[in-house]
């Protein structure tokens, strides 16, 4: 790791607006927030994976990453961010190094053309150059090549060095929006600007779950100036400096990010969630009144009051006659953080009995958060095996699970309905109307009659009565013609 | 016949590729009981399961060396030995399949070496298999990875026997299959090999693995596969098959094992080649008939050229896939009448690129299929999921062959192969072709378009 990358990562380690990096000590926190990785035991993505995923979504850029094939031929075309516009953020752009060119230390050389040749097939507003494991170790300078491209050729060329093995996805997420930090906030300057422009970072739009929420927005006059990276322009990202407030949906990934924005920027961020329906209310009220504070039209904060009391209203209308078809039945939910206490009470409101939910990742308070809502926390657990897992399920230790797709076939495999609610998930479950979608996906998931007829023991191993031996007919059978003689056909 | 051009260019748009290490992994999980581990970053490994889970609908056990800076810098014997012991504490796999990638070969480590170390030092190891193949991510496609790994798997636990104790008369046949062929296919050709009275060994053996069933238990390990007692029970065998040119290094080795004779069939799919094959059966069944299901099959595929080739004749289409899988695929189409305008490709180790019947094969992405298909007026794409985004902009119908298949169901059941694959194939490039109609319009053929002021209701126009 060069050294710039290193003090790179050690900083993202240092985040006073964090409570858990808050309470370590000065030498804990040097370690990071990611726990060593057992080999033979290790499931998550690398901080490269994190950084797409962080930066991807920007729809109108084209991302390039200069790495030998895997790293972008295994990963691309991979992710559910929708786009309302551009689709070049769908291509996969790579250098593709091969033996030759690593050995011949040919990388830079190669990344330098492949930019150009970019810039000159799509005009993208920007490129973005990912670096990974195999050319941080051979020593390209990314940010050399990036800062001479964008003089030769005018487009923005935007170095991302975070590399597979710097850490964790989640350090990657992080250094994501560092890189952005560096080199594109602030370099463009907005048109217009309202007092009602915010920034939402964190959402990814999986399958338009922005588009859930926006049209509660529209309605309160709020504009999405600046976006890391929901349906996001790079105009967008190089604008950000001058919202107003920044919503951080459900991330402690970019939580330095936005706190660097209220450093630099005086732009004041609150952390919200729009899963469920109280937490959709309070994050509309809690961006209304800093909004306010800004300077916006205090009446905003009556008409987001009539908002909410309407969407609420409409909203558990339109789930009371589901509540009968999921009430009772029990969930095992395994996501973490935020979500292991958000989802618990949404699904409470339900009726549904939420058996055990996990705490992976998940802060002091949000443990706390759990006890709160479950009364005891006895149905919180940390991490679970599969096997564990498969053998809880099979024995008919709840209804439904409802994950991230890591455990889809143990779920499914243990003959139980499975709900995807993590960040690859297919189906937006996102703001009021999102709650009835999840709802509507749980119902038919759980009353599908598939489930009674996948779990009927085979016809040998049902007990039945025994019916008589038959004789076995010789020759050949007089109705069909077939020989009985298995030798005959046994191996056609 | 084909010249492989390289474009010069230094970006790949869409990759057509998908990386060695992959290749090598799903070739370990056709072992039975077996556990794949990547020896690297664990992100090389997360992507690469994401990849087969999500074309195969399965959990994948694939695991990683979880190598981070240090230990790259340092040399990764140590993480090699701790994944062998978690693994076994944890899943109790009867094999383990390491693949090397990018990073731990771009840093030079003697893996071969330390896993022989290992497994010497370690006595509680002793009842594991562990093979290791070299697999960096830059050189190769995933069929190489594949003939790789199966080479590995034949170099480390199949035995040299004394050619005295051999018994040609053994009614026993090796199978090798390449990578691209499906659990379905693997089947196909085992039924074929059975109807000869012949016994095959299949390596690896997707078909019971990856076909996609529902088993009682959790196991953390591969469902099925090749039986660990009958891999060094291949050298006894009458003769080796192996399924693509790329399993001819492969093939040669077990051959050199066992003292056999080996045959190599580039393609099973097209009239031609699956008579190759049921001939080369009927001479190791030492018989000169074939049983009636295998006429039967064959006058079925007969009558689908016949019926097929007023769709196949003249059609133009372009192809982008692993050498082995696009030589199979356009050999048929070629006997068919078909022209292929555009044949992308993925790697140069293969010289079956060389047969592929096209002028010139391009060594590419899917970039090159689009650009191609486009130039040459193709009626038809084929290739893996990805080539979805050319076919809309084309607004052509594509063919789904290949890995990986992500966005439909059954990717393992498709079967090309046999007479009775081949007929479901010409049926498939007939029938693509016939869902896109094109109703002919007097532009076409360079007329004047009917004068608007004839028309009855204008807005009822369909139009152009």
């Amino acid at each position: 790791m060069s050294d710039a990358l290193k003090s790179t990562v050690q900083d993202a380690f240092q985040e006073p607006a964090c409570a858990t990096n808050r309470a370590k000590s000065a030498a804990d926190r040097k370690k990071g927030c990611a726990k060593p990785l057992t080999p033979g035991a290790a499931a998550g993505g690398c901080a490269f994976d994190g950084a797409m995923i962080t930066l991807q979504p920007i729809v109108d850029v084209a991302h390039l990453v200069h790495a030998p094939l895997a790293c972008s031929g295994n990963s691309w075309d991979n992710r559910g961010s929708a786009s309302s516009g551009p689709m070049l953020y769908k291509t996969g752009f790579t250098t593709d190094l091969t033996e030759l060119d690593i050995v011949m230390g040919h990388g830079e050389k190669k990344l330098y053309r492949a930019i150009r040749e970019i810039v000159e097939k799509h005009a993208p507003p920007a490129i973005f150059v990912y670096a990974t494991c195999v050319t941080s170790m051979t020593g390209d300078d990314i940010v050399a090549v990036c800062k001479a491209a964008t003089e030769a050729f005018g487009t923005p060329a935007i170095p991302v060095d975070v590399p597979g093995f710097a850490g964790s996805k989640n350090l990657g997420c992080k250094l994501g929006g560092e890189m952005m930090f560096r080199h594109v906030i602030g370099t463009q300057e907005p048109e217009r600007t309202t007092d009602t422009d915010i920034n939402i970072m964190g959402d990814y739009n999986l399958s338009g779950e922005l588009w859930q929420i926006k049209p509660l927005l529209d309605r309160l006059g709020i504009r999405i100036l600046g976006s890391l990276s929901a349906d996001a322009r790079y105009r967008q990202v190089a604008q950000m400096h001058r919202a107003r407030v920044t919503m951080l949906v459900c991330s402690h990934a970019l939580l330095g990010l936005a706190r660097k924005m209220e450093e630099k920027y005086g732009i004041p961020f609150f952390e919200g969630s729009f899963y469920g329906i109280s937490d959709t209310s309070e994050a509309l009220r809690t961006m209304c009144r800093m909004l306010v504070e800004r300077g916006a039209a205090p009446d905003l904060l009556d008409r987001c009051e009539a908002l909410i009391a309407e969407e609420e209203a409409g909203v558990r209308a339109a789930l009371e006659p589901l509540k009968p078809r999921v009430a009772g039945r029990r969930v095992l939910l395994y996501t973490g953080g935020h979500k292991s206490w958000s989802v618990v009470s949404a699904l409470q409101e339900l009726g549904m009995e939420v058996v055990g939910t996990s705490v992976r990742k998940a802060t002091e308070t949000d443990k706390a958060r759990v006890v709160e809502i479950m009364g005891t926390d006895t149905h919180m657990f940390d991490n679970m095996a599969p096997k564990e897992m498969y053998a809880t399920l099979r024995a008919s230790g709840a209804d439904v699970l409802m994950s991230g797709a890591r455990s889809q076939f143990v779920a499914l495999k243990a003959r139980v309905p499975w709900i995807d609610v993590n960040q690859e998930k297919h189906e937006p479950y996102a703001g009021y109307m999102g709650m009835i979608d999840l709802v509507r996906a749980i119902d038919r998931s759980v009353n599908n009659p598939m489930w009674q007829d996948v779990r009927r023991p085979a016809p040998w191993d049902e007990a039945r009565a025994f019916a008589g031996s038959r004789p076995r007919v010789k020759d050949r059978c007089p109705v069909s013609g077939i020989s009985n003689d298995p030798s005959d056909h046994e191996d056609c | 016949m084909a010249r492989l051009t390289r474009p010069r260019r230094a970006l790949s748009t869409n990759p057509l590729k998908s990386s060695a290490p992959l290749g090598a992994a799903m070739a370990y999980l056709g072992i039975e009981g077996a556990v794949p581990l990547f020896h690297g970053a664990q992100g090389c490994t997360a992507f690469a399961m994401v990849h087969m889970v999500r074309h195969f609908r399965e959990a994948i056990p694939l695991q990683t060396t979880a190598m981070n800076e240090v230990s790259t810098i340092l040399g990764g014997a140590e993480q090699i030995e701790e994944a062998i012991a978690n693994l076994k504490k944890k899943a109790d796999p009867r094999f383990i399949g390491i693949a090397s990638t990018a990073l731990t070969e771009t840093s030079g480590e003697d893996i071969r070496g330390e896993v022989a170390d290992i497994m010497a030092r370690r006595s509680d190891f002793a009842n594991l298999r562990v093979v290791y193949a070299a697999t960096p991510d830059f050189e190769g496609a995933m069929e190489d990875g594949w003939a790789k790994a199966v080479r590995a798997i034949i170099d480390t636990l199949v035995p040299e026997i004394d050619p005295m104790w051999r018994d040609p008369d053994l009614r026993q046949v090796n199978l090798l299959p390449a990578a691209y062929l499906t659990p379905a296919e693997i089947e196909e050709i085992v039924r074929m090999i059975r109807a000869f009275g012949l016994k095959p060994i299949v390596l690896p053996d997707l078909s019971a693995s990856l076909d996609g069933h529902l088993a009682e238990d959790w196991s953390g390990k591969s469902l099925g596969g090749t039986r660990l007692d009958d891999i060094p029970a291949m050298a006894r065998s009458a003769v080796t098959f192996a399924i693509g040119e790329s399993m001819r290094g492969a093939a040669t080795l077990l051959a050199e094992r066992g003292h056999m004779p080996v045959q190599v069939f580039p393609s099973l799919t097209g009239l031609k080649a699956v008579d190759a094959f049921v001939a080369a059966l009927m001479r190791v069944a030492g018989t000169t008939d074939a049983p009636p299901a295998i006429r039967r099959d064959r006058a079925r595929a007969q009558d689908a050229m016949l019926d097929a080739h007023f769709q196949t004749g003249g059609l133009k289409y372009a192809i982008a896939a692993d050498p082995d899988l696009a030589y199979a695929l356009s050999s048929a189409l070629a006997a068919m009448g078909a022209e292929a305008v555009a044949v992308v490709t993925t790697s140069a180790a293969n010289p079956i690129v060389e047969l592929i019947p096209c002028e010139t094969a391009v060594l590419g992405d899917l970039g090159d299929l689009e650009e191609g298909a486009r130039d040459g007026g193709a009626r038809l794409l084929i290739s893996h999921a990805h080539g979805r985004h050319a076919a809309a902009a084309l607004g052509l119908p594509l063919i789904r062959a290949g890995f990986p298949i992500n966005d439909r169901l059954g990717a393992q059941d498709a079967c090309r192969v046999g007479y009775r694959g081949t007929r479901a194939f010409l049926f498939e490039v007939a029938n693509a072709v016939l869902a896109h109609p094109h109703n002919a319009q007097p532009q076409d053929f360079g007329a004047a378009p009917m004068e608007p002021e004839f028309e009855h209701d204008r807005s009822q126009t369909a139009p152009h």
